[in-house]
């Protein structure tokens, strides 16, 4: 399995990498951590005429505090997001769902900005990133604009970037100190999409859910941000009808294909149970 | 189309070559050093077979282009035994406890474990078996495997290497 010929780019700053992107246009790729582009690329399903390398650019890098936000850049792996204390400690999601992404040589090179930009229905972060609310930075030659991760995503491999945009990081608002949270995936065997995983993150008062956001991961053409669960489990004590309620309008929003994962009937029924998992574990992990 | 100039530090030796981009870097191992240790198994980033260490991190050198790993430091299993021939403690234990036995998945599963073991020098058999996760073997069951990379750690630790009951 050979790939097509390419001009190989290799830009070292931002600048010039959405220069190249916009000069180049519909036949330039962008390639970070490639797990996802060179597979496509050997099947010829993907045949740019030119690679641009994001390896190089140093501003890609590093996951920083900005005020109430944690930033991170696009070309940081998953292996540097499970070994970062910054996020373990504020917002512990993030590693254990990149712990549950691929296998560890796939996490050693895949990069968030790589696994929230594609746009593949089946990768984990973008449900995550909804239920965060976290803003994507997008910059092309005319400057940078930010889009809200809840309205990113369009269809398969369908999102609101532009041509000559690039996705140079990820805003994330830190959530509330003592917030339980739960990433619960299912899949066949290690290292497999899933067949239907959910995210959750709450906060607890009195017993009551104070806030609550919900996340759904390849039970429909794009992420889904289960917003009326979320409205259903808010005020509640997370009492056995209540889930119930908010399981049945979390289900009603998916539209999963049937596959080798199993009949949409099943990956329907299968998101609900991850989303109950993932609101008893978030339950027990938060500060009351 | 034009090829590009790479170098890059291999087995500790600088190797300068020229490669068109598309080239992997499996295939460039391969065919243009002659380093046949790392395999071609799956060629779709699942098996690990053409697992290699590169800038300190276990890569899938079929799901990397040898243009990218310009400036890489990368050590593959011919580079593992010392230079008199002495095996590396991972080579040992492979052979000492049966960790093969078609010997396929090996250079992967041995580069994999190297880099494992440089990261946790103790580890558990879960944070071993989580740690191969990306490596097949279609052999072993993986049981011996397991073993071979307990008595590796332990060799490496200066312990003696003490088998769990089964």
């Amino acid at each position: 399995m050979i790939p097509g010929l390419f001009a190989y780019h290799r830009p070292t700053s931002v600048k010039d990498a959405v220069g190249l992107l916009g000069s180049l246009g519909d036949d330039a790729r962008a390639i970070a951590g490639g797990h996802s582009l060179i597979p496509m690329m050997k099947l010829r399903l993907a045949s740019p005429a030119h690679l641009i390398d994001l390896s190089g650019v140093a501003d890609l890098k590093g996951i920083r505090e900005d005020g109430r936000d944690i930033v991170v850049g696009a070309m940081t792996t998953q292996h540097e997001l499970v070994g970062s204390e910054l996020l373990t400690n504020k917002i512990p999601i993030l590693r254990e769902t990149s712990l549950q992404i691929a296998d560890p040589q796939v996490r050693y090179v895949g990069t968030i900005g790589g696994n929230i930009a594609n746009g593949d229905p089946g990768n984990d972060m973008p449900a995550v990133m909804m239920c965060l609310n976290a803003t994507y930075h997008a910059v092309s030659k005319s400057g940078e604009r930010r889009i809200a991760a809840r309205e990113f995503y369009q269809g398969a491999y369908l999102t609101a970037l532009k041509p000559g945009e690039l996705v140079t990081a990820i805003r994330i608002p830190v959530p509330a100190g003592g917030h339980g949270y739960a990433y619960e995936k299912l899949k066949r065997k290690i290292g497999d999409y899933a067949t239907a995983a959910a995210a959750v993150v709450l906060t607890l008062s009195g017993g009551k859910v104070a806030s609550c956001s919900v996340g759904l991961t390849n039970v429909a053409e794009t992420p889904l941000w289960a917003e009326e669960a979320e409205k259903i489990l808010t005020g509640s004590a997370l009492d056995t009808a209540t889930v119930k309620k908010a399981l049945a309008a979390a289900e009603a929003i998916t539209s999963p294909a049937s596959d080798g994962r199993g009949p949409a009937a099943y990956r329907t029924k299968m998101a609900g149970v991850m989303l109950t998992r993932a609101i008893a574990r978030a339950k027990a992990r938060a500060g009351a | 189309m034009a090829k590009s100039q790479v170098s890059m530090i291999v087995n500790g030796k600088k190797v300068e070559e020229l490669v068109e981009p598309r080239t992997l870097l499996i295939h460039f191992l391969r065919e243009q050093l002659n380093l046949t240790g790392p395999h071609i198994g799956c060629e779709t980033s699942h098996c690990g077979a053409c697992t290699v260490d590169l800038d300190g991190k276990s890569v899938k050198s079929c799901t990397m282009f040898a243009v990218q790993a310009n400036g890489a430091d990368i050590r593959t299993i011919e580079g593992m035994a010392a230079a008199d021939g002495t095996l590396h403690a991972l080579q040992e234990a492979f052979r000492e406890m049966h960790g093969l036995q078609c010997g396929f998945c090996t250079p992967g599963m041995i580069t994999r474990a190297y880099r494992l073991l440089q990261e946790n020098k103790n580890p558990t058999e879960e944070e071993i078996r989580f740690g191969i996760a990306g490596n097949l073997c279609r052999c072993t069951g993986y049981q011996n495997i397991v073993k071979s990379i307990q008595y590796a750690a332990a060799k490496m630790n200066g312990v003696p290497f003490q088998e769990a009951a089964e």
